[in-house]
């Protein structure tokens, strides 16, 4: 508390001063993760109800924290800080502002709707599966709400866990295979992470980089470690090299191009629940790290890199939308969408102007929610059919016609079509994008219309035509169960497609804060060939009064 | 020698006088206990290590000394080890006990020789001069030796007891002829003393042979790449519970000598960047080996032992750091590797059933549908020992790569993680079969001894604890080693 209220210029704790709403945001869920462990094997229906009551607390919780959300300032908000261990300068140290408080609000209700989706789903180890759903909501929630780099890179890695279960125990198809490699590819990316942040700590813990003390706390290295911008590799700086380590451990999780190949396969083999919380919130995790982390703290690297990101992005959202084209599963087709629109969303962040960075931010939103409602309703319909085949399916609009509207609106939204959630963020994005680089906004438009075939060939092969097949004659519709969770994130589509502005409102200030920042820092540290010679012969100097033992 | 001076070095001893008198009375003990009085030399056991440590934490926080003519030192260092070593022989009494009485061995020879293996550990962690390491070093080998042939009618287990005295007695033979070769170019074998002379002579050609003498004697008891051909084999081969033993304890006691002779002894700057390369090619060796030949094993016994000598790598990142954070870390790093292995062991044992058979990875199939418990137990320690948070694995190799990237040796801190992520493969296979393979038709719900669950627990307390709360223990082991580099 002493440390909140010290450092006042950028912290706010809770209104009342002492409640630690994030703690039990983040905890809850890993509550009620126990509490179904020691629930008896034969209780399915309480175990549901457990599951189902700790998800919507938790929800309930978090709007709570949004009533509590003051969106008109940039600062850390709900600020709880308690020291951990301090010989190293880790501290327990949690807080939310315009950047993580709709990820957290998605999360929550993501929850809500995979642990509701699983209930005819699943067989089999019922305990051990929405242990594991609910285990993996305090591993999303904590990533998004710490604010140490120590705890947050804890809640990182511990998520990987339960996911790996519920592709590798709950999921179809070459299913280990799947949960292996997804396991080891973000492992890769987040190791690298590690030596990321342990090199911007030693930085730091020098004092001519920094304050010249031990800490992980993000928001004092964002605040004052200066990372060298002098060539020290093959014509890369101390902070290239720092950033291109932080890019390997989110760009993997975006996945952005060349990285992204687990994400087709951990998606098609996940159960429904895995894929929506792989689509919805675990790949936000990538980009919340390159606009919490690398822009803030490697300015210069960032201006560096934005044509290598643009690049790799642009690759992206084309190799995406035409490989998408060309599958025959449909969670596979949707998969590689999600290569394509996270191109888009990392397009926007590079921008590095306000407008798109608050595209992207607003889009990882919506991505999540647009995306994770196709897996939804590919699971619906895999439920019946047990297949996902395209080609098994056609004229389901006239069998299925509640599906097929809910279906049209999602699939519409994906697309970015006005009036849905989708074309907000894209919209920001180009312009954001237009301001900085014409010729990749002009490309990036291409994949908005491949996008557009795509999605819009899937629903007319399955949709349209004749109900051939007695399977596709008879089909059932979506029942109230699969209605009530579809119905919420319909809404949200509508909302924010036509009515966009409290969502971006409550992030203006951080994006504004964080970009003016960035460009400021970038300003003030661009690399000048003739201050680093005289810097270079300075450090000489000062380098020789030092005994030789010493360095 | 003054009989005061003799009594106030007993005095000072008192926790290995402990661990001696509990052996001794356990080796009589038997003699007179029927057959079912067997608990009470396990009691017995327990009982005295107990006291041993109340002893060693009675002396935590003196000044360093010397005591029994400089031969023996009373400090940090030597009292941090003497507590882990005797939560070691602690543990491994309770995860033994239930396979001592399966696999009708002796239990007054098991004990009592595993307490002299401890009392050897001891003295090696409280030894300021060579030659007393030399004999500390003996002692616990001889009990080792022993106890991994302590399966008299089984093939392997006198093959690993073979094979471990050969080329431990041959590693025993270059430690001893590296000490002759140090005190040949400096004059004395205390290492204290040495420290001092040797800041005055600087090197000579004899001291570093004798300094190479040092490394491959020890590089042998630690088993580091290229010393390690031997620990694969006498792990697979040796009873499962002493296999669990001499992962953990052994494997410590040399890091103490490491630390005693290398960090304190040979310390000084224009020493150590004699050896600090050569450790840093064994630390890159045995990370690599450690973990590629893992992953190919067919025994989870034997990935267990590769998985050792890669951890064993872990640590010898640490002494490369050479800093007070690395030595720190590499207390830290036994303690974590003691809990992840002994623990990792109980399971290893419980699932074998009689007879100490079923090692393979099949054997484990369908685990976490028969036993549940036993399932998520071994999966927490397999995912520590890969080092995931929060668990005492994560911590321990955070604090090492953080030690070696202050001391800049990045490449080592990539090599350990990227290592670490191999690691992945080999210990994940363990739960994929645990989890999503169906199970044998016959297999059993296996039900547990009151001691085995009493070693899971402590041991799961302590993989959890060390991770969620690293900062005590680090604390007190940075507080150890602090004299190692004052300043």
């Amino acid at each position: 508390m002493e440390y909140i209220l010290a450092h006042a210029d950028y912290l706010l704790p809770h209104p009342d001063g002492v409640t630690p709403l994030l703690t039990f945001i983040i905890f809850l869920p890993l509550l009620g993760a126990l509490a179904t462990l020691v629930i008896p094997k034969t209780e399915l229906r309480l175990m549901k109800a457990v599951a189902v009551f700790c998800t919507v607390v938790t929800f309930l919780l978090s709007l709570v924290a949004l009533s509590n959300f003051d969106g008109s300032t940039h600062k850390m908000q709900l600020a709880e800080y308690h020291s951990w261990i301090p010989s190293i300068g880790v501290a327990y140290f949690l807080g939310v502002d315009g950047l993580s408080i709709l990820l957290v609000l998605l999360t929550t209700l993501l929850s809500i709707l995979v642990v509701v989706c699983s209930f005819n789903a699943i067989h089999g180890m019922q305990k051990a599966y929405y242990s594991c759903l609910l285990f993996l909501e305090t591993g999303m929630l904590g990533v998004f709400l710490a604010l140490d780099f120590f705890l947050f890179y804890i809640f990182w890695e511990i998520m990987l866990v339960p996911m790996y279960f519920l592709i590798g125990i709950w999921g179809h198809g070459r299913k280990l295979y799947s949960a292996i490699k997804f396991f080891l590819y973000t492992l890769f990316g987040s190791v690298f992470m590690l030596l990321g942040i342990l090199a911007l700590y030693s930085f730091n813990s020098t004092g001519d980089y920094g304050t010249g003390e031990l800490t992980f706390n993000i928001i004092e290295l964002i605040n004052n470690v200066r990372v060298p911008t002098e060539p020290i590799f093959v014509g890369l700086s101390s902070q290239d090299l720092i950033f291109l380590a932080l890019f390997l451990g989110f760009a993997i999780k975006v996945p952005m191009f060349p990285f992204h190949t687990w994400l087709p396969d951990a998606h098609t083999d996940a159960p429904t629940a895995g894929s929506v919380v792989l689509a919805g919130v675990l790949l936000k995790m990538g980009t919340y790290g390159f606009v919490r982390f690398s822009l803030p703290l490697l300015p210069t690297a960032s201006h560096n890199m934005v044509g290598f990101m643009a690049t790799l992005a642009i690759i992206g959202i084309l190799y995406g939308a035409l490989v998408a084209m060309a599958q025959r599963d449909m969670k596979r087709l949707i998969a590689y969408s999600s290569v394509s629109h996270m191109g888009f969303l990392m397009l926007g962040i590079f921008a590095l102007n306000p407008e798109g960075v608050t595209g992207g931010v607003i889009q990882m939103i919506n991505h999540g929610i647009s995306t994770g409602a196709l897996f939804l309703l590919v699971g619906i319909i895999y439920e019946r059919r047990y297949t996902r085949e395209i080609a098994a399916f056609s004229g389901l609009a006239t069998t299925v016609p509640i599906f097929a509207v809910f279906f049209a609106i999602t699939m519409f939204s994906s697309i970015g079509l006005p009036g849905l959630n989708g074309f907000v963020g894209e919209f920001l994005i180009l312009v954001g994008m237009f301001k900085t680089n014409v010729a990749y906004a002009t490309l990036a438009v291409l994949g908005i219309i491949l996008g557009a075939a795509y999605m819009l060939w899937l629903y007319q092969r399955t949709m349209f035509g004749e109900a051939t097949t007695p399977e596709n004659q008879t089909m059932k519709d979506m029942n109230f169960r699969e209605i009530g969770y579809m119905l919420p994130l319909v809404i949200l589509m509508f909302w924010i497609g036509l009515y966009p502005r409290p969502y971006l409102n409550l992030m203006r200030p951080t994006v504004d804060h964080y970009v003016t920042q960035m460009q400021e820092r970038h300003a003030a540290e661009r690399y000048d060939p003739q201050r680093a010679t005289r810097q270079a012969s300075h450090d000489d100097e000062a380098d020789a009064d030092v005994p030789a033992e010493d360095r | 020698m003054e009989v005061p001076a003799l009594l106030e070095g007993t005095a000072a001893l008192l926790p290995h006088v402990a661990v001696l008198v509990t052996g001794l009375v356990v080796l009589v003990l038997d003699l007179f206990l029927p057959p079912r009085g067997r608990w009470a030399t396990e009691a017995t056991s327990l009982v005295g290590l107990a006291l041993a440590f109340a002893c060693a934490l009675c002396q935590a926080g003196g000044e360093p000394r010397t005591v029994f003519m400089g031969m023996a030192a009373v400090d940090g260092l030597g009292t941090f080890f003497n507590a882990v070593f005797v939560l070691i022989a602690a543990l491994t009494v309770l995860l033994s006990a239930p396979y001592v009485r399966r696999e009708n061995i002796r239990p007054g020879e098991y004990y009592a020789l595993m307490l002299f293996a401890t009392l050897g550990f001891m003295f090696v962690g409280s030894s300021s001069d060579l030659v007393m390491m030399f004999l500390a070093i003996e002692t616990f080998s001889m009990a080792t030796y022993i106890l991994a042939g302590l399966l008299r009618d089984t093939p392997r287990s006198l093959e690993s007891a073979f094979k471990y005295f050969m080329l431990g007695s041959f590693s025993s033979a270059f430690f001893l002829y590296g000490i002759a070769t140090v005190y040949g170019a400096l004059g004395t074998t205390n290492l204290v003393a040495l420290s001092q002379a040797m800041s005055a002579e600087g090197t000579s050609p004899l001291l570093l042979m004798g300094m190479g003498l040092l490394i491959v004697g020890l590089g042998f008891k630690v088993a580091v790449v290229p010393f390690h051909m031997w620990a694969p084999d006498v792990y697979e081969g040796a009873p499962t519970a002493v296999t669990a033993f001499m992962t953990a304890g052994p494997k410590a006691a040399a890091f103490a000598a490491l630390l005693r002779v290398f960090a304190q002894g040979f310390g000084a700057p224009a020493f150590s960047e004699e050896w600090v390369p050569i450790f840093a090619v064994l630390a890159a060796l045995t990370m690599l080996l450690g973990n590629i030949v893992a992953i190919v094993q067919q025994s989870v016994k034997r990935m267990l032992a590769y998985s050792s000598i890669a951890h064993a790598g872990y640590a010898f990142v640490a002494l490369v750091a050479h800093n007070a954070a690395g030595a720190g870390s590499i207390l830290y790093y036994l303690v974590a590797y003691a809990f992840m292995s002994l623990g990792a062991f109980t399971v290893l044992m419980i699932v074998a059933r009689r007879d100490d058979q079923r090692h393979a990875f099949d054997d484990y199939a369908g685990l976490g549908v028969t036993n549940p418990a036993l399932a998520a137990i071994m999966s927490l320690f397999m995912f520590a020992l890969a080092g995931f948070p929060p668990t005492a694995g994560f911590a321990g190799k955070f604090y090492v790569f953080s030690a070696a990237a202050q001391s800049g040796y990045y490449v080592l801190a990539v090599i350990g993680v990227l290592t670490s992520v191999m690691s992945v493969v080999y210990y994940a296979r363990v739960v994929i079969l645990m989890y999503m393979h169906e199970p044998d038709a016959d297999a059993p719900r296996i039900r547990l001894a009151p001691t085995s669950m009493a070693a899971l627990g402590v041991t799961v307390f302590g993989v959890l604890y060390l991770g969620i709360f690293p900062g005590g223990v680090m604390h007190l082991a940075a507080r150890s080693v602090a004299f190692l580099f004052p300043g």
